[in-house]
């Protein structure tokens, strides 16, 4: 061979079948949300039907049940920032603390809390459930949002995160100049802990935006549930179960539809993020 | 950088020599770290309070709450181990647990192995319309697991799934995937659509920390991109392999949206005992024995600690022989 070969077709060819997977059931899902309920039942569906509904199809979604998918759609997002926002505040404040300051009961106090990684969310699940009825928080949005504030792995992340990125001949340097340790963490460390704070937002966003366990749980009242737990409702009602409401199903379809779009938008737009703080998660053991 | 003073510390250390004896300067330092300690509390305090409140407390509850029993006559009484004891033998958990096992032994492997091959793929070189790869593969984790059940489950379904209407244009039988039997492998499906990326990514993120020179010198030293691949780039790996596969632990046995929602669509197969998480909340809210929910939540949660340990343990031995 003369001519050094810079890429692999085999290998792009096997990425893109790969891609196919990933997209294929979306492009159903789009194309599902253009059909009549009709349509969907009798046309093929990886193609569009003979009515492009999907104007229709929004609307009925939007408007079903006095505009319950909005409500819910809005829940979605203001249980995810608050939680996602709250989570990272929380881990990076802390493990700011636990990597820069040496206290006593610090390693304790750590190997307490990284102990606890492994132990599944879910399996607190139910006793919060239990707990919280006791103090009357269940069926309110705060049922939601307080256990999705404490992440074990996103302190974890920001523990490692702030070992490596802040420099500590930066802080005795503004300690000489007669800061405080606060003004320190917000003048000076905070701005080398923004790329983790931010990789722990995107996936405590991720997370709540996506939790579907909790909420069922936790909410009876459907003015407050998000909108993994709404969707689950609507399809209830028309598939299995009664399946009296199947006229329904691409209102079903097209609430999933438009429900994936905000997250899959900040996906493309926030990319670079989820890669700066992973990595320091990622290396470490 | 403060590198050479910690340096020197650490040769002393080494060397077994005793630091020198304190002078006014050092102790003034020593009080100077023991109140800056104190700030250390105050940065850890808010997440530890939450901790506590929000995890260890809850934790402490199912305990609590798991040695109990509730009856119509008599009230809750304190039952000892005996919740557990009847979950250690009761056939719809137990059978709940070792499905989840098998789906772990099958789902997770396939998932990691997909992730790894993706990333080292993307990181090669080799590949055209990488950064279009790496982001497509990553979008199905932006899909909630409920709307990944729900579509996956009309594309399954014998009403208007693709297969199913192909099959029919083609006068043969579709494969029942809603079915007892292929159940469990249409889950692991769904899984590892959503899945597959999230975990490419973190592979993908650890392996661009790796040094670019032992490429190069590899490279000058005649190995290929295969051969990169294995020899270097996976065994850099490791602690992000370990990770992936702590966090697909917790997925396995965890599992509940996915299976959930296709109970709906398939409720002869899905029982309310499919999974142990799905037994845990029966338990809880339709059977009214929260005593017993607790012990299974807490049991299972145990599970998933013991595994993950087990897995991590098996790992590291096996690395170090």
């Amino acid at each position: 061979m003369t001519v050094l070969r810079r890429r692999s077709n085999l290998l792009t060819v096997a990425m893109l079948v790969f891609l196919l997977y990933s997209f294929f059931p979306l492009f159903w899902l789009f194309i599902s949300s253009t059909k009549t309920t009709g349509d969907l039942f009798s046309t093929f569906g990886l193609w569009f039907g003979h009515r492009f509904a999907l104007i229709s199809n929004i609307r009925l979604a939007l408007t079903y049940s006095h505009g319950e998918y909005l409500r819910w759609l809005l829940n979605t997002l203001i249980y995810s920032v608050t939680s996602a926002v709250g989570a990272a505040c929380l881990a990076t404040f802390s493990g700011y603390g636990f990597a820069k300051y040496t206290f006593a009961g610090r390693n304790a106090l750590l190997a307490a809390v990284l102990g606890t990684i492994m132990v599944p969310v879910t399996a607190l699940a139910i006793p919060t459930y239990f707990l919280f009825s006791k103090v009357g928080l269940v069926d309110t949005p705060w049922a939601v949002i307080l256990p999705s504030l404490v992440s074990p792995f996103g302190f974890f992340l920001m523990w490692v995160y702030a070992r490596d990125a802040v420099n500590d001949s930066i802080m005795d340097a503004a300690r000489i100049d007669g800061a405080g340790e606060m003004a320190i963490f917000f003048r000076v460390s905070l701005r080398s802990l923004a790329p983790g704070f931010v990789t722990v937002v995107l996936f405590t966003l991720v997370a709540t935006w996506n939790n579907y366990f909790l909420p069922l749980i936790m909410l009876s009242d459907s003015k407050y549930f998000p909108i993994t737990v709404g969707l689950s409702v609507w399809e209830s009602e028309t598939a299995g179960g009664g399946g009296s409401n199947s006229a329904l199903t691409s209102m079903v379809v097209t609430g999933a539809m438009l429900s994936v779009i905000p997250l899959i938008v900040a996906f493309i737009f926030l990319q670079r993020y989820w890669q700066s703080g992973l990595s320091a998660g990622a290396v470490k053991e | 950088m403060s590198r050479p003073a910690n340096q020197v510390l650490g040769s002393r250390l080494a060397a077994g020599s005793p630091p020198p004896a304190s002078s006014a300067p050092q102790r003034g330092r020593r009080r100077v770290r023991a109140r800056r300690g104190r700030y250390g509390y105050v940065f850890a305090l808010p997440f530890l309070a939450c901790f506590a409140l929000l995890f260890v407390l809850p934790l402490g509850y199912a305990l609590y709450r798991s040695l109990f029993k509730t009856q119509l006559v008599g009230g809750t009484v304190f039952a000892g181990l005996a919740n557990y004891t009847q979950a250690l033998t009761d056939g719809q958990f137990l059978a709940g647990v070792s499905r989840v096992a098998l789906f772990f032994v099958m789902q997770v492997p396939l998932m990691l192995v997909l992730a790894l091959v993706a990333a080292l793929a993307i990181d090669s070189g080799l590949l055209r319309l990488a950064r279009l790869t790496r982001l497509g593969i990553f979008i199905p984790y932006a899909v909630p697991g409920v709307v990944a059940a729900l579509m996956w489950g009309y594309l399954y379904g014998p009403d208007f799934g693709p297969a199913a209407q192909l099959a029919a244009k083609l006068h043969v039988t579709a494969p029942d995937f809603l079915g007892r039997t292929l159940m469990l492998p249409s889950i692991a499906n769904i899984v590892t659509w959503e899945f597959t990326g999230y975990n490419m990514i973190v592979l993908y993120a650890a392996l661009r920390t790796v040094p670019r020179e032992l490429y190069e010198a590899a490279a000058v030293d005649g190995a290929g991109p295969w051969r990169i691949a294995w020899r270097i780039k996976v065994p850099a790996l490791r602690p992000a392999l370990l990770l992936t596969l702590m966090f697909s632990v917790i997925g396995s046995f965890q599992l509940f949206t996915e299976p959930d929602l296709l109970q709906s669509v398939a409720p002869t197969v899905i029982g309310p005992s499919y999974t142990p998480n799905l037994y845990a909340y029966s338990l809880a809210f339709t059977s009214q024995e929260p005593d017993y929910a607790a012990a299974v939540s807490f049991l299972l949660g145990l599970v998933t600690v013991i595994i993950s340990y087990a897995v991590l343990y098996g790992a590291s031995r096996r690395s170090r022989r």
